[in-house]
């Protein structure tokens, strides 16, 4: 027995001393990870005193200045996960079943590594240069077709000029998750379909589309995530005008503009409450696809 | 073959797709390069002399590449026994460990910071006394060091582990393991010239990826005031037009190069942080 | 009565040439196996049946009619795949019923015809099960069914067996079979696996470097092999170069000992020659009295199972003889001299 407990068989009084071999990595994640989001929680739920209250919690629903600033990061998070969604969809499906040449997979492959990475400061910038008052586009869109895109109500500092630029570090991400999804579409399922009778539509419609539905709706839901805990573009771009929840925090940080930290350690716990949700929901639908296609 | 049904098989609504997404992704770099090279028609690389020429730039920059390799030695040297131990004796970990490293997604960098500020700014204590052990981190310059790279390693965990773990995954590192224990290989001789040879690749895009993520980075290093290259970039850009338009052409051009390189020894398995 | 015609069907790839020449007439209900090495061009017929590759040259008709240039689903030939390409987003009714629910059949016969297909794969109590609770088996009965719900002209089988177990594979392999019969339905099998073409087929197609090299029921296959490609693949098979002595007589020489065939074919005096002799056909002289009497040394003795392999050594050449493994079995000891024989008719010469 004694010869078994030291290989790969059955562990008895020697156990504990197998986890010490990961204890540096949770003394870490203790110090650096959990206990300052823990940190948060409870203070969420504190009077600046140090007493308990559910105060800080019932004002995120109350005080008008933080449910705005949620309805706004919701409303762009989830235009930029439909939009960046479905524009890096269809680029992903050009590019794999959509019939264009191989080497065009990979080149696509990497701008995506490139431009989901791309983000902050860089890109704030080069979104300026491109769509700001002066910009590329804005230039020539006023020179070649006479139109003016200020006068017609565009503003890059605003909700749309930051969804545009999210959208540049949305649809690339979605194109790396939805390419080896569509990829797992096997040839067979498509020549089976075909052999019993199906049309291209049909096909699409019954069978595909199913398959890959739960993968799309993951993609999204990361996607949702990845906009609604960005801070350095929204920052660099409005400087905080857009009263996003992360820039409402980052002030917070700085110095307490609400009057009342426990306020600001509520919307952090909101957001972290929101983040999970959405994680929860990708690692759900991933866990259904697997399945299917393990 | 008639050129009608040619005609129907060239793919049209992809390549439509295709070229929307490659001016997407193009235009606001092109918008970016031509704009930093037009600030003297005499000279174009004019806003890059100056960029370059100011030591705050190579400070800051040089700075950021030292906590970009700080995190990504002191990642490996946490992450790789982890994942090691896990697959070779404590698969029971699995769940947890790697519940662990997917949490960054759910605290965002923002989060993060604001409660590490919160514990890290005060003294810590002998609990019950005023006793004070430990000065807070943030008040000195190793402390706010310390506290910046654990905070890069939280941020990179989910890419790091991930990445060794599968790089583990492939190679079999437990029969390898095994194979050379019954060759009566040492311990050192097996993680030196077993498992570190055979995950290199993995290890090599999980490094780029945090280099890619860290050289740039923003929020942890202008809340914990560290002088990163960040930071300094906005700054910039609060006040000068053409040096910040030529540092993000430049930094972009480093991203595509980190990329570029784990393409390369990932063989085309594709990667992403995505963390903004 | 040709139900399936394949007609001076070739297929090209650039340059390469996946099949050349097929020649094929399927009565109705007959159960033909494709059999071949990989690459053999074998699986690109059975693709060119089912349209998913159009042949380069040559005509493929069913019950008279032309269907080589139809699309895959204006054929009505069911298709059975090695990776059983169920849907993984169907139950297994709603996977059998797929075909009929694209042809728009009205639900209440979709119903009938599933409960149908489920009770002949005998799947009953699976109807509301997803692909990936289900075996390896039992995904490939159900595709079985699937491309059986249709009521297809033809049935196509691609190496439906090869992924699966072995004994799950035979006992899968005799239930395809009496489907077939049962329902009567034509069927084309591909397969690399001899035992299966020979255990499953009423004729055998050999393929090899895309061309056919034979066509014959299983019995022709295995025990008539018209060239050295087909014997070789059906079945284990001693092969040697001979030299013709005397054709009338059929005398060969073989390392200096002498053979006689009654498979001479034409050969004259002094011919060199590729001799064939399945392993099963040779036996100790003591069992009974045999044509082909040679000396031997025992070199090697491999025990498999019913059979007992022995290779003996017959001048420089080698051969191997398989006899049944019986409990009252006296065997030769490895480096022994001995003799053994084989019948004349045991000696095949083969073409080139």
């Amino acid at each position: 027995m004694a010869q078994a407990t030291k290989s790969n068989g059955p562990r008895t009084a020697a156990s504990w001393k197998v986890w010490l071999g990961v204890a540096p990595f949770f003394l870490f994640a203790v110090l650096f990870l959990l206990m300052p989001s823990f940190r948060l929680l409870t203070a969420s739920f504190s009077t600046p005193e140090g007493s308990f209250t559910f105060d800080n919690i019932l004002q995120l629903f109350t005080e008008p200045l933080i449910v705005n600033s949620y309805i706004l990061s919701i409303q762009i998070s989830a235009v930029t996960a439909l939009g960046g969604g479905i524009f890096g969809f269809l680029l992903a499906y050009s590019v794999t079943v959509g019939g264009l040449p191989k080497p065009l997979r990979s080149v696509l492959i990497t701008f995506s590594g490139v431009a989901s990475n791309f983000a902050g400061v860089p890109l704030a910038f080069a979104f300026v240069a491109t769509l700001g008052r002066q910009g590329f586009i804005t230039a020539i869109l006023k020179d070649v077709f006479n139109l003016n895109v200020y006068d017609a109500g565009f503003n890059l500092y605003g909700f749309a000029g930051l969804s545009l630029v999210y959208m540049y570090f949305q649809f690339p991400l979605m194109v790396l998750i939805m390419a080896p999804a569509l990829d797992g579409l096997k040839r067979e399922w498509r020549e089976a379909a075909e052999n019993l009778g199906a049309n291209t539509t049909q096909y699409w419609l019954k069978v595909a589309m199913p398959v890959l539905l739960p993968s799309i709706l993951g993609a999204m839901i990361l996607l949702f995530g990845n906009a609604f805990g960005a801070y350095a573009t929204a920052y660099a771009l409005t400087g905080g005008r857009l009263g996003l929840v992360t820039i409402q925090i980052g002030a917070q940080i700085r110095g307490d503009v609400l009057y009342n930290p426990g306020l600001g350690y509520a919307m952090a716990v909101g957001m972290v409450f929101i983040m999970a949700i959405s994680l929860g929901g990708y690692s759900w639908l991933q866990a259904k696809t697997e399945r299917w296609l393990k | 073959m008639s050129f009608i049904s040619r005609l129907r098989r060239f793919p049209f609504w992809a390549w439509f797709w295709f070229i929307l997404g490659a001016l997407y992704f193009v235009l606001p770099l092109y918008a970016t390069l031509s704009f930093s090279l037009s600030w003297d028609p005499e000279y174009p690389l004019k806003a890059y002399e100056r960029a370059f020429g100011d030591s705050r730039f190579w400070n800051s920059f040089l700075y950021s590449n030292m906590l970009a390799l700080s995190t990504i030695v002191a990642s490996i040297v946490l992450v790789v026994p982890t994942a090691y131990w896990i697959r070779l004796r404590l698969p029971e970990a699995r769940r947890v460990v790697e519940f662990l490293t997917l949490m960054p997604f759910v605290v965002p960098a923002i989060i993060l910071v604001f409660g590490m500020i919160r514990i890290y700014s005060t003294p810590f204590t002998l609990p019950f006394t005023d006793i004070v052990l430990m000065q807070p981190l943030t008040q000195f310059k190793a402390g706010t060091n310390i506290l910046i790279v654990a905070g890069y390693m939280v941020l990179s965990m989910p890419y790091m582990y991930r990445s060794v773990d599968t790089g583990m995954r492939t190679v079999d590192i437990r029969t390898l393991t095994e194979a050379a224990q019954s060759l009566g290989a040492s311990w050192f001789t097996i993680i030196t010239k077993i498992i570190l040879p055979n995950i290199r690749a993995a290890l090599l895009s999980g490094a780029l990826l945090t280099f890619a993520i860290v050289v740039g980075e923003v929020v942890l290093a202008s809340f914990l005031g560290v002088s990163a290259f960040g930071p300094y970039l906005f700054l910039l850009g609060q006040h000068r037009a053409y040096e910040p338009a030529a540092l993000s052409f430049v930094s972009f051009l480093l991203t595509w190069l980190a990329m570029g390189l784990i393409q390369l020894v990932t063989g085309g398995q594709g990667q992403t942080a995505g963390a903004h | 009565m040709t139900h399936l015609a394949l007609k001076n069907i070739s297929k090209q790839f650039g340059d390469f040439v996946a099949v050349r020449d097929f020649n094929l007439d399927v009565k109705k209900g007959e159960f033909v196996s494709f059999l071949g090495p990989s690459g053999c061009g074998k699986t690109t017929t059975l693709r060119m049946i089912a349209g998913f590759e159009i042949p380069s040259s040559g005509m493929i008709s069913i019950e008279g009619i032309d269907i080589t240039d139809k699309a895959p689903n204006q054929r009505n030939v069911g298709m059975v795949f090695q990776s059983y390409a169920l849907f993984p987003n169907m139950t297994v009714a709603q996977n059998i019923g797929f075909g009929l629910q694209v042809r728009k059949e009205k639900e209440s016969d979709i119903k009938d015809r599933v409960k149908e297909m489920l009770s002949i794969i005998h799947m009953e109590e699976k109807a509301n099960s997803y692909p990936y609770q289900l075996s390896g088996g039992q995904m490939q009965r159900v595709a079985l069914a699937r491309a059986l719900a249709i009521r297809p002209e033809v049935l196509l089988l691609d190496e439906p067996l090869s992924a699966l177990d072995a004994k799950i594979r035979v006992s899968l392999r005799a239930e395809i079979r009496s489907i077939q019969q049962k329902l009567g339905i034509t069927a084309i099998y591909v397969t690399h696996d001899q035992e299966e073409a020979l255990s499953l087929s009423d004729r055998i197609v050999v393929m090899n470097v895309g061309e056919m090299e034979q066509v014959g029921t299983p019995f022709e296959t295995y025990n008539f092999p018209k060239t050295r490609f087909v014997a070789n693949f059906v079945g284990s098979l001693n092969t040697a170069d001979a030299e013709v002595l005397d054709p009338a007589s059929g005398l060969l020489s073989v390392d200096g000992a002498r053979f006689s065939s009654s498979d001479i074919k034409g050969h004259k005096k002094g011919d060199k020659v590729k001799i064939a002799i399945r392993p099963e056909r040779f036996s100790f002289l003591s069992e009974e009295k045999k044509e082909n009497i040679v000396d031997c040394t025992i070199e090697n003795i491999t025990f498999l199972g019913s059979v007992v392999r022995i290779r003996v050594k017959i001048g420089n050449t080698k051969f191997d003889m398989d006899t049944f493994n019986r409990p009252s079995l006296e065997l030769p000891k490895v480096g022994e001299k001995s003799q053994i024989a084989c019948s004349r008719k045991a000696v095949l010469v083969l073409d080139e």
